[in-house]
């Protein structure tokens, strides 16, 4: 498909990336704790064809590596995630998280700056008061744009286990946290107590069998959250039922196909993301090697399953031996939940047009970024007739892992995290798939 | 990476794996891991998943998910092992799951040990390396360093194992233990903290044959580092 696609080298790994509620700024946060915000230029009549690109807002520095002293454990200061809240005035504001901290930060702009102080001079030290003779009213002046980000709330030490997922709430008051075991909902002006709402720690830690992999609150549904695990069910959840949501109002769950059962059935399970749709009938989960949608009406199966790399299904023992198996892909849904999008290896990835059944493969790499590229659907082949571009599933490489993208919420333009590489892909002819 | 996969007949593949038990989990091709369930895994696998078991351990901070599945994993194929002659060494099948077992378990038990007493727990080990250690899932998860280290019952072992070493007394004991790995070391991430003692025994070289006196010198050595852990934050 016709797109102008940008590339931006950042100096460490991209952890996540997230656009905001209108797709006006990109976020994304990495390994050193660094936070990176672009923002879309607006259309300009000058240069039609830049249409608008990304540029970089602001950089600040989210979280720093910290020494645990109880546990003499470094706790990384890589983010995990970051979540925008929704707009409510002028400033923007953002969670991000490490494993352990969350913090909420605020952005704003600063575009004018007051001159003429009767008691302070040009450089803020006080006049001698003898030489005032008159007073003045200092005036706003226009100054470059200044942007400044604050942290406002820093909620610590409410989780034991590594944070994997954080969640607004659509009542724009609360937000969760979830780590491996529990789940926390804090209020976003409170930060000396949060209250747990799921707990699977069992009392017996030799018990432990599954782990919460990822969670999300419902788009429109306050009381409605979902988290998945490493056995691959979902739990539909509602606050309203009991302080305590260990007992789930929904279990989405697929019964294990038997002509494909193997040792690592279990690890392949193991969903690393869940979305809702826009919509919020619909969830998308992320396991090894499928996208599935489910049908929050039906627990049974879901109701439609993608297959996302099932070549790699004959190599999982291979794929355990490096850890490869254990990597955690995310997915996501574009903007009308028509079309869904999840990364892969060798830089590939994904997207699933749900209506027409079509499905291309793409990669994210420094020719299809060039302006005006053509994005080439790739292919892998397996055996047998091999077309010239095609890859060989032997000559994948492993190590260029696509982990992390994010969908604009309206318009066809995403964002692919490619180690240290941030690609912007925009569709420029229409928000058709072809 | 990954090499090309050959598929061979079942039947070919039971006769030929005795030969080609290394080579099974290197050609990922193979019908055994492609197909429906395959009867028994083979033990190169079972090794596979103990080493990485054994890796996730040694982390001063465990994935819990990449722990937790690889447990999980390793009891499948301990399950379908089971049947089958017993694979030597005979013990560490049964250990590796319970070390995983053991290691959750004290992982989150809030301990109020000082460091004092944990290094004192830790000469004690150094002293019954070669001996059969009692494995922390008697006592409650609080104590699993200190089960160990109540002084008569701990020295009590030593009396088969290494008698060379109470010719000395008990003070003798402590003489010859290295007392460098008890510095700052010793508690510094990953690396460099779980390294054995120098009575440390042959399995050195051969890096996927754990022994069960080493699995259990691992074991506690984890545990004391594992067991200090913050109680829950407020709210809870």
């Amino acid at each position: 498909m016709p797109s102008q696609g940008s590339l931006e080298v950042s100096s460490d790994i991209i952890s996540t990336v997230e656009f905001n509620h209108t797709g006006e700024l990109l976020a994304t946060g990495d390994k050193g704790g660094r936070v990176v915000i672009f923002q879309r230029e607006p259309e300009s009549k000058n240069a039609p064809h830049s249409q608008g690109e990304y540029d970089v807002y602001s950089t600040f520095q989210s979280h720093e590596p910290e020494f645990d002293y109880l546990k003499s454990l470094e706790i990384e200061e890589k983010i995990n995630k970051i979540k925008w809240l929704p707009q409510q005035n002028a400033a923007h504001s953002l969670l991000s998280t490490n494993d352990k901290t969350i913090k909420l930060w605020k952005i704003t702009e600063r575009d004018k700056r007051p001159e003429g102080y009767n008691l302070k001079d040009e450089e803020g030290k006080l006049k001698d008061l003898s030489t005032v003779t008159s007073l003045q009213v200092p005036v706003l002046k226009p100054m470059d744009l200044m942007v400044e980000v604050s942290p406002r709330r820093i909620f610590a030490n409410g989780h034991t286990y590594h944070i994997n997922s954080i969640s607004v709430n659509s009542d724009c008051e609360t937000y969760m946290s979830a780590d491996d075991l529990r789940i926390n909902l804090w209020h976003l002006a409170i930060t000396d107590r949060s209250f747990n709402i799921v707990d699977i720690k069992p009392a017996n830690m030799e018990d432990l069998t599954e782990v919460i992999t990822a969670s999300e609150f419902h788009p429109h549904h306050c009381n409605l959250f979902v988290y998945s695990s490493s056995k691959g069910s979902l739990r539909l959840c509602d606050m309203r039922a009991a302080a305590l949501c260990d007992k789930h109002s929904k279990l989405f769950e697929e019964p294990e196909d038997p002509s494909n059962r193997s040792f690592f059935s279990e690890i392949i399970s193991s969903v690393s993301d869940v979305k809702f749709s826009h919509s919020g009938r619909y969830m998308l989960t992320r396991d090894y090697l499928t996208v599935k949608v489910w049908d929050l009406n039906m627990e049974a199966r879901p109701i439609e399953t993608y297959q996302v790399h099932d070549y790699l299904r004959s190599k999982l023992c291979s794929l355990y031996e490096n850890d490869c198996i254990f990597d955690k892909f995310e997915c996501a849904w574009n903007g009308s939940d028509s079309v869904i999008m999840t990364g892969a290896y060798n830089n590939f990835f994904r997207m699933f047009d749900r209506n027409t059944k079509r499905d291309v493969t793409l990669e994210a790499s420094r020719e299809s970024s060039k302006p005006r590229a053509v994005l080439k659907p790739r292919r892998v082949c397996v055996g047998g007739k091999r077309r010239r571009d095609d890859i060989s599933v032997d000559s994948l490489d492993f190590t260029k892992k696509i982990l992390h993208t994010a969908w604009h919420p309206a318009e066809n333009i995403i964002a692919i995290a490619a180690t240290n590489n941030l690609y912007i892909f925009q569709d420029k002819v229409n928000s058709e798939m072809h | 990476m990954l090499s090309k996969g050959l598929k061979r007949k079942r039947e070919e593949e039971e006769e030929k794996e005795s030969l080609a038990v290394d080579a099974l989990w290197l050609d990922p091709g193979h019908a055994a891991v492609a197909q429906a369930p395959p009867a028994v895994a083979s033990s190169s696998l079972f090794d596979l998943s103990v080493l990485k078991l054994h890796h996730s351990l040694q982390q001063s901070e465990p994935d819990l998910r990449h722990l937790v599945l690889v447990v999980n994993t390793l009891r499948r194929i301990q399950a379908s092992m089971a049947p089958a002659a017993a694979l030597p060494p005979v013990p560490s099948p049964p250990v590796a799951p319970s070390m995983a077992n053991n290691l959750l378990a004290s992982s989150d038990a809030a301990l109020s040990a000082s460091m004092a007493s944990l290094l004192e727990d830790l000469s004690h080990i150094e002293g019954l390396s070669q001996a059969p250690q009692p494995l922390a899932d008697e006592g409650p998860p609080g104590r699993s360093i200190g089960g160990a280290a109540p002084s008569l019952g701990a020295l009590d072992l030593l009396g088969p194992a290494s008698g060379c070493l109470l010719d000395d007394g008990l003070e003798g004991l402590f003489e010859d233990i290295d007392t460098s790995m008890y510095d700052n070391e010793l508690w510094a991430p990953a690396s460099e903290g779980l390294k054995p003692g120098p009575e440390d025994g042959p399995g050195k070289e051969e890096a996927p044959e754990l022994d069960e006196a080493e699995l259990d010198y691992l074991m506690d050595v984890l545990v004391g580092t594992q067991a200090l852990e913050r109680p829950p934050g407020p709210g809870r």
